[in-house]
């Protein structure tokens, strides 16, 4: 049933050495050790030298979509090289099977006095591909990278995504066994993104993906495996996508709560109330699924002011704004009459997915002649809250888990004809 | 299927498979040397007006710098069999076909320092590429000797289909001399700031612009000097002298085989440590 293992790397470590001169001198030792046969893994760290990868171990097989994800210095691209063979492991062993695809940086074969056309007969040549077989797949590769008015200009008149899409373009069509891809597609457009997700989904079939990047969304579509790297450790490694990529996330404590704006109003407290089944909790409050969400906010409000309004604002672990709530849109300016307000909104049917959430209050004034907003108050990231669906869900690339139920018809539904419920009993 | 495996052991201690790895290299690689010198050559005259007439301004700047101090009697250069001036250009042109080839390996190292740490190509076709493009400029070099040759009115008969076989030992021992200071080169920049250095000495201790002392300890120096032997023989090809070192010739190329053979080697051990510390 399993297809062939492809890539196979065992206990592989490689060891960085921070400082410039010292690691020109390893160098040299290094080189002699080599050049003489007596190198051999070494285990040890020397002084000034740190792991950038620590005894990771893998196994990838044909038709499998490693995602490898982790914080920028993680050890991902030291492992990628490793992996292409530029650099040696310290310690372990990598093996590699069939033809290898790197794509390790934009349009790094590129020369860039010379044209889109020469440069993939370079390209090719450098990934070892006779001209026989380029010639046999050229015009596929030209269409594929949509640039064919360009093709006979030279490349340093093309723009950073024209040189992806011809990167990508040629890398895909050399039929590699392995495809290395590191964070190349950030480049290029929505439709050449989706293009080349196709692509990449087309080839799994045949090939084995190690795939890179800092977009988890992307990498929920695609990958099958995932590898979480911390500190150049593997943190966790597995089919489960979505834990790898919840695990990634909760590297992230950088929204920090912060007062950005307080001339007007003062936010005192802000609390987000856990649903019945999660007081127990320890921790931040928990939301259950379509429950209420409730924000209580505490604030103090310059008595100068007579009337405000109040916008809730949502953002996920990845800083992206998921909801906003305003109070502008549904009632009435609140009227500052007293000096501590204590106030509650209400936001029914919580659908957002599993994860953290921060909460960010804005206190604002609206003015009526001038059709504009003032500003009054705005504390940024001030709370914290987790929305629990069903755990088997996950991660997935989406914002919110709809809501519905699947009713049988006797017909398609094109709204003309009736929907005819068919009853259970 | 096409199988690598990498482990922090020194290849060398697997010599056959080394070999054999290499052997596939080599010769997947050439085609892509052939690429990269066509690319090179292109780029290097794409962007000049006077192209490749370059190849002897300089030389030629060089000699008649040199047949005026020689004529105005400022230094005495000493007596040479064939006219000074012919002496001295064809000295210079096939001084710097050496030097060229001597620089290649670096400087291809270093010009493609970004592809080697992001693709993983054969890189002994840099070094492929380096002699082709040597063997290129020298090409044009002796072609441009010849000519001038034939203005001033001096041919020298068969012994110019020698002339060749000069060259090319020429450039495959300046590629391997070349080879031998990359991988320090690579990491320290001190070796290719004291190339130019070196190279000036070493020059004035070859008979480039001056023929051999008779006597005394710069005879002796000049004799011993392994690049004497090279220099010496490609140029009496050229200008139909009995060649003096020929022994020596022989015996050069020789050792330059070897080198080379043993420096492709330890480039290609070299290459993954050079680039874990390039920082590319």
């Amino acid at each position: 049933m399993s297809k062939e293992v492809l890539v196979r790397v065992e206990n592989v470590s490689k060891k960085f050495c921070r400082d410039l001169k010292t690691s020109l001198w390893y160098g040299v030792k290094d080189l002699t050790g080599e050049l003489l046969g007596g190198r051999q893994g070494q285990s040890e760290l020397r002084p000034k030298e740190f792991w950038a990868v620590k005894d990771v171990s893998f196994e990838l097989r044909r038709g499998e979509c490693l995602g490898l994800i982790g914080r920028n210095g993680a050890g991902k691209s030291t492992l990628l090289k490793m992996l292409n063979g530029l650099i040696k492991p310290d310690t372990g062993r990598i093996t590699m099977d069939g033809r290898v695809g790197a794509l390790i940086e934009l349009g790094s074969g590129f020369n860039p006095i010379l044209t889109g056309r020469e440069n993939i007969y370079n390209n090719g040549s450098v990934l070892g591909i006779s001209k026989k077989e380029i010639d046999k797949v050229i015009d596929e590769i030209i269409a594929f990278s949509e640039i064919e008015k360009f093709i006979d200009s030279p490349v340093a008149y093309y723009s950073s995504g024209m040189k992806v899409r011809l990167g990508f373009s040629v890398a895909v069509h050399m039929k590699p066994d392995v495809l290395i891809l590191d964070e190349v597609l950030a480049v290029g457009d929505s439709g050449f993104k989706i293009k080349s997700f196709n692509k990449i989904n087309e080839m799994m079939k045949n090939a084995a993906v190690i795939f890179v990047s800092h977009s988890m969304p992307n990498v929920a579509i695609i990958s099958n495996k995932i590898l979480l790297m911390e500190y150049g450790q593997m943190e966790f490694h597995g089919e489960d996508v979505s834990t790898g990529i919840d695990k990634y996330f909760d590297h992230f404590g950088g929204n920090d709560p912060k007062v950005e704006f307080d001339e007007f109003a003062q936010v005192e407290e802000v609390t987000v109330a856990s649903s019945e089944k999660y007081l127990n909790l320890e921790g931040m409050p928990a939301v259950d699924y379509q429950d209420d969400l409730k924000v209580g906010i505490r604030v103090k409000v310059d008595p100068s002011i007579d009337w405000f309004h109040v916008k809730v604002q949502l953002t996920d672990k990845d800083l992206k704004i998921v909801g906003i709530y305003d109070s502008f849109q549904f009632q009435e300016p609140i009227q500052n009459d007293k000096e501590i307000h204590d106030l509650l909104a209400v936001i029914p049917n919580c659908i957002f997915i599993n994860g953290e959430y921060s909460v960010t209050i804005f206190i604002q004034q609206r003015d009526m002649i001038l059709k504009k907003w003032n500003l009054l108050g705005l504390y940024r990231y001030w709370t914290k809250f987790r929305v629990k669906a069903s755990d088997a869900l996950g991660y997935v690339p989406a914002v919110v888990y709809l809501p519905g139920r699947i009713e049988f018809s006797k017909e398609l539904a094109d709204g003309k004809s009736e929907i005819k419920k068919e009853s259970n009993s | 299927m096409e199988r690598r495996v990498y482990t922090p052991h020194s290849n060398i201690r697997k010599p056959w498979v080394m070999v054999r790895e290499m052997a596939r290299d080599i010769r997947k690689g050439n085609d892509l040397a052939k690429r990269l010198t066509i690319r090179d050559i292109k780029a290097l005259y794409r962007q000049s007006f006077l192209g490749i007439l370059w190849a002897f301004i300089l030389p030629l700047a060089n000699t008649l710098v040199w047949v005026f101090l020689n004529n105005s009697g400022i230094v005495s250069m000493g007596e040479t069999d064939i006219p000074y001036p012919i002496y001295v250009f064809s000295g210079t042109m096939i001084w710097a076909i050496f030097m060229e080839s001597m620089q290649a390996p670096i400087e291809k190292t270093t010009q493609n320092k970004s592809i080697l740490a992001k693709v993983n190509f054969p890189r002994e076709a840099l070094i492929v590429a380096g002699i082709y493009q040597g063997l290129f400029n020298a090409g044009v070099k002796a072609i441009i000797l010849i000519v001038a040759l034939a203005i001033m009115g001096y041919f020298s008969g068969w012994t110019l289909l020698l002339f060749p076989i000069g060259v090319i030992s020429l450039v495959l021992a300046g590629t391997a001399i070349g080879l031998v200071l990359t991988p320090l080169g690579m990491l320290y920049t001190d070796i290719s700031k004291a190339i130019p250095l070196v190279m000036q000495f070493l020059m004035y201790t070859t008979p480039v612009v001056y023929a051999i002392p008779k006597e005394g300890l710069s005879s002796q120096i000049v004799r011993l000097n392994p690049i004497t032997p090279l220099i010496m023989t490609t140029r009496d090809w050229l200008t139909g002298m009995q060649p003096e070192f020929l022994n020596g010739f022989l015996w050069m190329n020789l050792i330059v085989v070897v080198l080379l053979a043993i420096m492709l080697v330890a480039y290609r051990l070299a290459m993954p440590i050079l680039i874990e510390r390039m920082n590319a």
